[in-house]
């Protein structure tokens, strides 16, 4: 019988499970079920109380490890973390949230247990034995794979199935797991971010706005108008709550001391050498390309673009709408629309 | 006491990003169609380890950069005549497979062994880098292991930015959620870090460095080691590109106006 684990760790507040975790318990219940394994849920949380609440009287082990040096999220700590909680279980299977975190230290954790590990997991399915779907070569090949060796380690991609809810019964009582640290030569400082009204990457954003290169290329004018850009691009992130990605060709401009957006950075980047986020809609302005570009959006539902190019490769076939049109002029107009 | 680094870079080979890909399946299981005829370059996030490695390095007199791959040597070959003009590194080679469909585990194995080996290396300032994801497993799972298995425990992953201080410890920034970076301080080496894609441009061409490099090549290409990559019970039930293809309203010779009134009310939906 197989023996199933779900790893989870708490949010920055450290008061609550995050949200990928919480959807990889949903995945730990649904496929303990399906295969007849018995469910263990593992919890990396400093304060110790962020899992009773959450995971109520869920039908399964819960296991702990509690204590100040695991509020960090460090190598050192989290891999020795896992590595007790993976033993305490005996997991032969472990679902864990693809989050920075985790996704550190799960492959390094899963040598220690003699194990194998398979990333950014965005399907589960049971077939003669449990199947797991990931992308290769940067979203571009889909592929769906098993492994007959144990324990198997699954990092699963945030977003790719809803989370639990407990049934609001008594808690669990919780196990606490302990942990034999190794000497810390890490320490985690902080986090840096952009100023609030200057941050243009929102996960949580119902839609991504893509900016491609165009923006800072000559217009109709012969004239490039990059400041006219920022301000356009900026008002609809704000008006709009939208989050920016970018391509390629834009975000290396500021390497070949072109015209640049200021605010933009590689870490807007989408695409084969960027980031795949997942938001319910995406508009995409001003870029052009072909497949490499349009992995960046392979999880955003609903696509529209606006290019003067009708035969645009981002676009066709890849988009639900195109808009052959200026985007200087279109968006300076969903911008007044939008602040009314 | 000056601060020295021994940084191992770890780079796989891929296919030009810009190249069309079409999965097949051979009697060893899924690849590319004509995987050994598409052009390759250095993967990405790795040749953005490497330029950062090669700019730590110049800026501390003494360090080294070792530039480690697993892949056919004729397509390493192929890759290093330009590679090898950009920055000044010594290449350790294993022959082995290409391609993305094979197990991160074993490849690790492979390239540990190959670290450990290394003339020369001192454990104790080791800095092993590479990509955190490759462009073609991208699974963000080989260091890791390559690390563990070189007992080194302080690991960093998505990271942009490295700033060494005079004690010999040094500052890490690295990729979370939402745009924002963590910021760690290590001790000191050794340590993983897996770059996304740090600060620096790619270099120009340098031919006087490629000629001095090229002069390590060729022979660290003949020296290569041929290992075979275990699957560790690792099988494919499909590989296949994704089939969906959207019927695209193309809207044109409609004012702005008009796009944009509907553009909002898409959103407000």
């Amino acid at each position: 019988m197989e023996k199933l684990l779900v790893l989870t760790h708490v949010d920055e507040s450290g008061a609550a499970l995050t949200r990928a975790s919480l959807e990889a318990v949903a995945a730990g219940v649904e496929f303990a079920g399906a295969l007849g394994a018995t469910l263990s849920i593992g919890v990396v949380d400093a304060q110790g109380a962020a899992s009773a609440q959450q995971l109520g009287s869920i039908n399964a082990r819960v296991l702990a490890v509690t204590g100040v040096e695991f509020a960090q999220a460090r190598y050192s700590t989290d891999a020795a973390a896992c590595e007790a909680l993976v033993r305490a279980a005996e997991a032969t299977l472990v679902f864990a949230p693809a989050s920075s975190r985790f996704a550190r230290v799960m492959p390094g954790v899963a040598h220690r247990i003699g194990g194998f590990v398979e990333t950014h997991i965005t399907a589960l399915a049971k077939g003669e034995t449990l199947e797991a779907t990931r992308w290769f070569y940067r979203q571009r090949v889909e592929a769906v794979v098993r492994r007959e060796t144990r324990p198997w380690f699954l990092l699963l991609e945030a977003g790719t199935r809803s989370a639990f809810i407990t049934n609001g019964g008594a808690p669990r009582e919780v196990e606490t797991v302990s942990v034999t640290l190794p000497a810390l030569r890490t320490n985690v400082s902080g986090v840096r971010a952009p100023k609030q009204d200057e941050q243009t990457i929102r996960p949580d954003a119902k839609i991504l706005f893509v900016a491609g290169a165009g923006w800072t290329k000559k217009q109709a004018d012969g004239q490039v108008h990059a400041a006219e850009a920022e301000t356009l691009i900026l008002g609809f992130l704000k008006a709009a709550d939208a989050s920016l990605g970018s391509s390629k060709s834009l975000v290396d401009q500021s390497g070949e001391n072109q015209t640049v957006l200021k605010f933009m950075t590689h870490m807007n980047q989408i695409g084969q050498t960027g980031a795949t986020p997942r938001h319910p809609k995406g508009l995409s302005t001003c870029c052009h390309g072909e497949e490499p570009h349009v992995v960046g959006w392979r999880f955003i539902n609903e696509r529209r673009a606006i290019s003067l190019d009708p035969n645009c490769g981002w676009a066709r076939g890849k988009a639900d709408v195109l808009y052959v049109a200026d985007a200087f002029k279109v968006m300076a107009k969903v911008n007044a629309l939008l602040v009314k | 006491m000056a601060n020295i680094f021994h940084i191992a870079v770890c780079a796989s080979v891929v296919p030009d990003p810009l190249q069309t890909l079409e999965p097949v399946t051979g009697p060893t299981g899924p690849g590319l169609k004509n995987e050994m005829m598409l052009p390759a370059v250095l993967d990405p996030w790795a040749a953005s380890a490497l330029y950062e490695a090669a700019n730590l390095a110049a800026a501390h007199a003494g360090s080294k950069v070792y530039l480690v791959t697993l892949g056919p040597k004729a397509k390493v070959q192929q890759v290093m005549m330009t590679v090898a003009q950009k920055v000044p590194f010594e290449l350790v080679a294993v022959d082995g497979p290409l391609g993305g469909f094979t197990d991160a585990h074993s490849t690790a194995t492979a390239l540990a062994d190959a670290i450990a080996a290394i003339p020369g290396l001192d454990r104790e300032r080791l800095l092993l880098f590479g990509g955190w994801e490759s462009a073609s497993r991208g699974a963000g799972a080989t260091l890791q292991i390559v690390g563990e298995r070189l007992g080194v425990t302080d690991q960093f992953q998505g990271v942009d930015q490295i700033t060494v201080n005079e004690d010999g410890s040094f500052e890490v920034l690295e990729r979370v959620e939402g745009g924002k970076h963590q910021v760690s301080v290590c001790a000191g080496t050794p340590a993983v870090l897996g770059w996304a894609t740090g600060n620096l441009p790619e270099p120009r061409n340098n031919p006087q460095v490629g000629m001095a490099n090229m002069r390590g090549v060729m022979p660290a290409l003949q020296k290569a080691k041929n290992v075979k990559l275990n699957a560790n019970g690792l099988s494919y039930v499909s590989v296949s590109l994704p089939k969906q293809q959207r019927v695209t309203r193309v809207v044109r010779d409609v004012p702005e106006d008009e796009i944009a009134r509907e553009i909002v009310q898409w959103i407000a939906e």
